[in-house]
């Protein structure tokens, strides 16, 4: 059977994806950008568009980093905005679940979805450093091994404040002078080791009952915990070997909690490049990649993995012969990839042994092994390969992110969404009203006890 | 000449009295959707009003079934109207004591992007124990809240109080943390920013502790208009020292004099404050249609509704004179509580504001862009923005 293709637009973030120096390049905190984007996705019939969160500008060698686009607006007050201006897109936030509330984070989404008419999602992420901390009255940093308890724990707090209400309280019947159909709606109980909370949500129950929840975790327990939890996946793992191995792994693990592969969305982040022929397209790829990595944020990415200060170096000359220093990373702060070098010392080697080996500068290397564009072509053959990955089971869909704000989603919208349609593989309109159901996801009915997997 | 009048209204629900819900026009299913809450706030700016607040706390409003029980979030109301309106100031309630003031700033920060600098925030403590409890991170006891003089009450409300103030400090430092030039976008150095205008806020007081620098630039505004309610000491010498709108709720025009003065003496010299009167109204064509109508909404609720504020029962022309008086006392604005909504809400835009325009005591058309330009605020520079580095 052929599977239905989802699409969502990702604000461009604060990275070197994002070319911030091109002439087309607008503001990342007027409203008019977030708007401009979120009408092209609606206009394309995207399923959502999703905001990123960070909650401490980053910083490198002791300063604050200033090569990428930095700072952003509030999360939920542009999405509660945008939704002035949509009629039916899904508007997707990250809340972070360690700086933060149940009670307040339950309302503010119970709340969203209300004034959006059923369209709020939340990407549950949980931070531990000490360092974001410091912006907050709590501090709250975590143990890193207790994060994903803390995001199960808060997310399942917050299911028992949105199932608190029923659906069926208010009847506000004028001549009788009923308002509540009961007294004392929305009461809850929640004590744990995290949590002890008591009283009486003060939301309704929203269009969609809970928000649809993301999860964007890479490790063991961040895939169990979507496997429990989530209804999708922002995953990482865009290619064709990857997606399958990701899709398969996670999508097995649903039985466990009595859900069917239907019921977790697999949705990779990708970038683009389009072009009026593949070659074109391969072209403007090659000056973007230039654009993207220039030489002083080469030298940034080689500091990130040598952990030392090398802003001596040539950016256009060899790969530096000092090793990298092994102690806990210290010239990058609030930046979540310097994590994704386990032993940077063989990442070091391996990256001299090849940059020797095809004679790479600096800045060329740093071009070949930091992340390229997932789809580059004509759009026939983007549209192509999107359908032949979602086919393939290597993924759901795609969380598109542009690399030009607000502009970079207009060209995709325009030309690769109709070959889709034509396929008959994207929706040429939206169906239903609410996000649940452009994700094909059953509403949620209030449970009569929290169906709770991986009990507290 | 007559000094004009700023004027807002506070929305909370179907209007402020208990049974306003069951008013002929009332729209009770609807207070939880957009349309609801775009068409009152689309409603005030058709009467050209400086500003609307939009009630919000922690907890239900009642646990009775014949009153409106639920709300949503006010800073999320404010944002979803923003886009649809165009010159009206958007002033969400924000309950200080239980919420973090970092993302309370880039929030009001962000509501004041899209609003194109139409942003003001309105900080309320919170004594109440059941709200603590929706939170878990203190326990406060339960303290009779008839008993003004009850030492107990009086000591933790007084440090909830310092408590804003502290987290009203952090916010508006936040609000400064970029200067206005510091995104600089320079393609030949390669720096988005000029991190030298970039700062780290380094508070730490008795309740917490923040770092900075905000995630969001300066607003528009460079800082967005900051209101409080009081009623007593600790509320005046907050309003006094870190707010630029205090409502209070006098019982006269005397009274309201003697609170004006106590506020003026709480409060930095330099620095302009606005003391806007707080009042219940209920209005009608004729004082006996008025008095009728509030008498109806008593007798549905089943008791005669006070308020902290004073009850104005009247006509919208008495309303008028009634402002003029209350002005005279020192006040330069008023924050009226429309009884019900629409009709209370309409008869101010339709009715008071002709007659205040007639007497020459109010704007016929919004002069200015911001919600500071129309309080007649300027624009304030950042405090970081003569310090060197960072």
């Amino acid at each position: 059977m052929t599977k239905q293709i989802h699409l969502a637009a990702h604000f461009p973030g604060v990275n070197n994806t994002t070319v911030w120096s091109d002439p087309r390049s607008g503001s990342h905190i007027e409203f008019s950008s977030f708007a401009h984007l979120a009408r092209t996705a609606e206009r394309a019939k995207f399923d959502f568009l999703f905001l990123a969160e960070g909650l401490r500008l980053r910083e490198q060698n002791g300063q604050i980093y200033d090569l990428d686009v930095v700072g952003r607006p509030d999360t939920f007050t542009v999405l509660a905005a945008l939704a002035a201006v949509t009629d039916r897109l899904g508007l997707a936030g990250t809340i972070n679940s360690t700086f933060n509330e149940p009670y307040e984070v339950a309302r503010q989404f119970a709340s969203l979805d209300h004034l959006s008419g059923g369209r709020a999602a939340w990407n549950v992420v949980t931070s531990w450093d000490a360092f974001t901390g410091e912006n907050f009255r709590r501090g709250g940093f975590l143990p890193q091994e207790a994060r994903y308890e803390r995001a199960r724990t808060f997310l399942q707090t917050t299911w028992e404040l949105f199932d608190s209400w029923h659906g069926d309280e208010i009847i506000a019947d004028k001549a009788s002078g009923v308002f509540l159909t009961r007294a004392k709606p929305g009461r809850f109980e929640h004590r744990d080791t995290h949590f002890d909370i008591s009283g009486q949500f003060d939301v309704p129950r929203g269009p969609q009952g809970r928000p649809v929840i993301f999860q964007a975790g890479d490790s063991e327990e961040g895939r169990e915990f979507a496997a429990s939890s989530a209804d999708a996946i922002f995953s990482r793992h865009g290619t064709l070997a990857d997606g399958q191995a990701f899709y398969a792994d996670v999508k097995g693990r649903l039985a466990r909690y009595g859900r069917t592969p239907d019921q977790l969305l697999i949705l990779p982040a990708a970038t683009f490049v389009l072009g009026d022929s593949d070659a074109d397209a391969a072209e403007l790829a090659r000056e973007v990649r230039r654009q993207q990595v220039s030489g002083q944020t080469a030298i940034a990415f080689l500091e990130q993995l040598w952990n030392r200060d090398l802003s001596g170096y040539d950016p256009d000359g060899p790969l530096p012969d000092v090793d990298p220093d092994p102690g806990e990373n210290t010239i990058a702060r609030g930046r979540a990839s310097v994590r994704m070098y386990r032993d940077p010392l063989a990442t070091a080697a391996q990256w001299r042994g090849k940059a020797e080996a095809e004679k790479l500068s600096i800045r060329e290397l740093i071009i070949e092994v930091t992340s390229r564009q997932t789809f580059t072509g004509s759009p026939a053959t983007v549209a192509g390969a999107i359908n032949d990955l979602v086919q393939a089971d290597a993924s759901d869909g795609f969380i598109l992110v542009p690399h030009i704000t607000p502009g970079g989603l207009d060209e995709f919208a325009s030309t690769v969404v109709p070959l889709l349609q034509e396929r008959g593989v994207f929706r040429s309109d939206y169906e239903g009203s609410t996000l649940r159901e452009h994700l094909g996801l059953v509403s949620q009915a209030p449970p009569k006890e929290a169906a709770w997997p991986l009990s507290r | 000449m007559t000094t004009p009048i700023y004027l807002s209204v506070a929305l909370d629900g179907a209007g402020w009295h208990p049974a306003a819900w069951r008013e002929p026009r009332a729209r009770p299913a609807e207070l939880f959707t957009a349309r609801y809450w775009i068409d009152v706030i689309a409603e005030a700016e058709r009467g050209l009003l400086d500003f609307v607040t939009i009630e919000d706390g922690f907890s239900l409003q009642s646990s009775r079934t014949d009153r409106v029980g639920g709300r949503l979030d006010a800073v999320l109301i404010a944002a979803r109207a923003a886009p649809l309106t165009r010159h009206i100031g958007l002033m969400p309630t924000v309950v200080v004591t239980h919420t973090e003031p970092f993302h309370i700033s880039k929030a009001i920060a962000t509501l004041d992007y899209a609003s194109n600098g139409r942003a003001g925030v309105r900080m309320r403590v919170s004594a109440s124990p059941d709200e603590a409890a929706h939170f878990g991170r203190r326990v406060f006891p339960r303290l009779s809240l008839a008993d003004r003089d009850d030492p107990a009450r009086q000591q933790l409300l007084t440090g909830l109080f310092d408590e804003a103030a502290d987290y009203v400090e952090v916010v508006r430092r936040l609000w400064d943390s970029w200067e206005d030039d510091a995104e600089i976008r320079d393609v030949a150095s390669g720096r988005f920013i000029d991190r030298g205008k970039l700062h780290y806020i380094d508070f730490s007081g008795d309740y917490f502790s923040v770092k900075g620098t905000s995630i969001t630039p300066r607003p528009p505004q460079g800082q967005p208009v900051v209101s409080a309610l009081g009623h007593a000491a600790a509320a005046y010498r907050l309003i006094g020292t870190a707010a630029d709108i205090g409502y209070v709720t006098p019982g006269d025009a005397g009274h309201a004099a003697q609170i004006v003065a106590e506020i003026r003496a709480a409060s930095r010299a330099h620095d302009p404050i606005h003391i806007f009167g707080d009042l219940a109204v209920f209005l009608g064509p004729t004082p006996i249609a008025a008095a009728e109508r509030k008498a109806r909404l008593d007798e549905l609720a089943g008791y005669v509704y006070t308020s902290d504020a004073t009850v104005f029962t009247g006509t919208p022309a008495q309303l008028a004179g009634f402002l003029a008086e209350w002005q005279q006392a020192g006040l330069s604005g008023f924050r009226l509580r429309p009884g019900g909504i629409p009709g209370d809400l309409e008869a101010i835009t339709r009715e008071l504001v002709p007659e205040l325009q007639r007497r020459g005591a109010f704007r016929t058309s919004y002069e200015a862009g911001t919600l500071r330009g129309l309080l007649g605020l300027s624009r304030p520079a950042s405090r970081y923005a003569a310090s060197e580095g960072n």
